[in-house]
């Protein structure tokens, strides 16, 4: 067994910035399947009714949780950009080195701004309705 | 010569035997998500979020239901593959890798099944 030839290991490697958008594909996804479970969670608060969906919008409204939606958001906002750019890569196309940095850039611009969009609508979305 | 039976070679599955289909499944998924979520977003964006009673009449209609219940059993799966490769590449240890991709199949499976309970008790609660 020990005597089977080993990929390089990843410490060889030159740094590219394009690795950390590549990491930060699977964090965002680890960080997007704990953001299921409380989508999840709170499903099962509003079909609990009035009182369970107030103690759960209560507990989604804390400065802490806000921070942590933001966060959320951009989490999902990112793996979801990056995933479209990994799906025209598994087409054969973007894979040259220029391509990959453009498109990495684009992704994390275009995921800063719809994490804007999403924030605002969202605190809109937040304030109407209250009780 | 090759220990591989012929039946073995036709299907390709290597061995594992699932073959592709678990990075097939992965994209088949992103690619449902793309419009799923997109849609939930859109609508819940303009929703007031704070209203028990908008919020339960609003998925507990039909097409709403149905289309969020697709979302959730979706997005389960997607994540499902995508937290069992990150833990077979991340985790080395045999018995930490076994308990938590059990974990993960147990969280993934209840969130789920949560998740389409809840809306279809909203489903019914409206009618």
């Amino acid at each position: 067994m020990s005597q089977r030839p080993l990929s390089p290991h990843l410490g060889v490697y030159k740094f590219t910035y394009t690795m950390s958008l590549s990491i930060l594909h699977r964090l965002t996804g680890v960080a997007n399947s704990v953001g299921f479970a409380l989508f999840a969670w709170w499903l099962m608060a509003l079909a609990s009714g009035p009182e369970d969906y107030a103690t759960a919008m209560r507990c989604l409204s804390s400065p802490f949780a806000k921070l942590l939606l933001v966060g959320f958001t951009f989490s999902f906002v990112y793996h979801f950009c990056n995933g479209i750019r990994h799906m025209i890569w598994d087409t054969g196309r973007g894979l040259e080195r220029v391509q990959a940095r453009r498109s990495g850039m684009l992704v994390i611009v275009v995921s800063l701004l719809l994490t804007v969009l999403v924030v605002w609508l969202g605190c809109a979305a937040l304030t109407a309705g209250a009780p | 010569m090759s220990l591989r039976t012929p039946l073995g070679k036709v299907l390709g599955s290597g061995s594992a035997g699932e073959g592709t289909t678990h990075w097939w499944v992965q994209r088949v998924t992103a690619i449902a998500l793309i419009p799923l979520t997109l849609w939930f977003a859109a609508s819940i964006l303009r929703k007031p979020l704070q209203s028990h009673e908008a919020m339960s009449g609003w998925l507990g209609h039909p097409w709403v239901a149905v289309f969020t219940i697709l979302l959730a059993i979706t997005l389960a799966w997607h994540s499902w593959l995508g937290v069992q490769v990150v833990v077979e590449d991340y985790v080395h240890g045999k018995g930490a890798k076994t308990v938590l991709l059990l974990l993960s199949t147990f969280v993934h499976f209840a969130a789920a099944v949560a998740a389409v309970f809840a809306v279809v008790t909203l489903a019914v609660a409206r009618t």
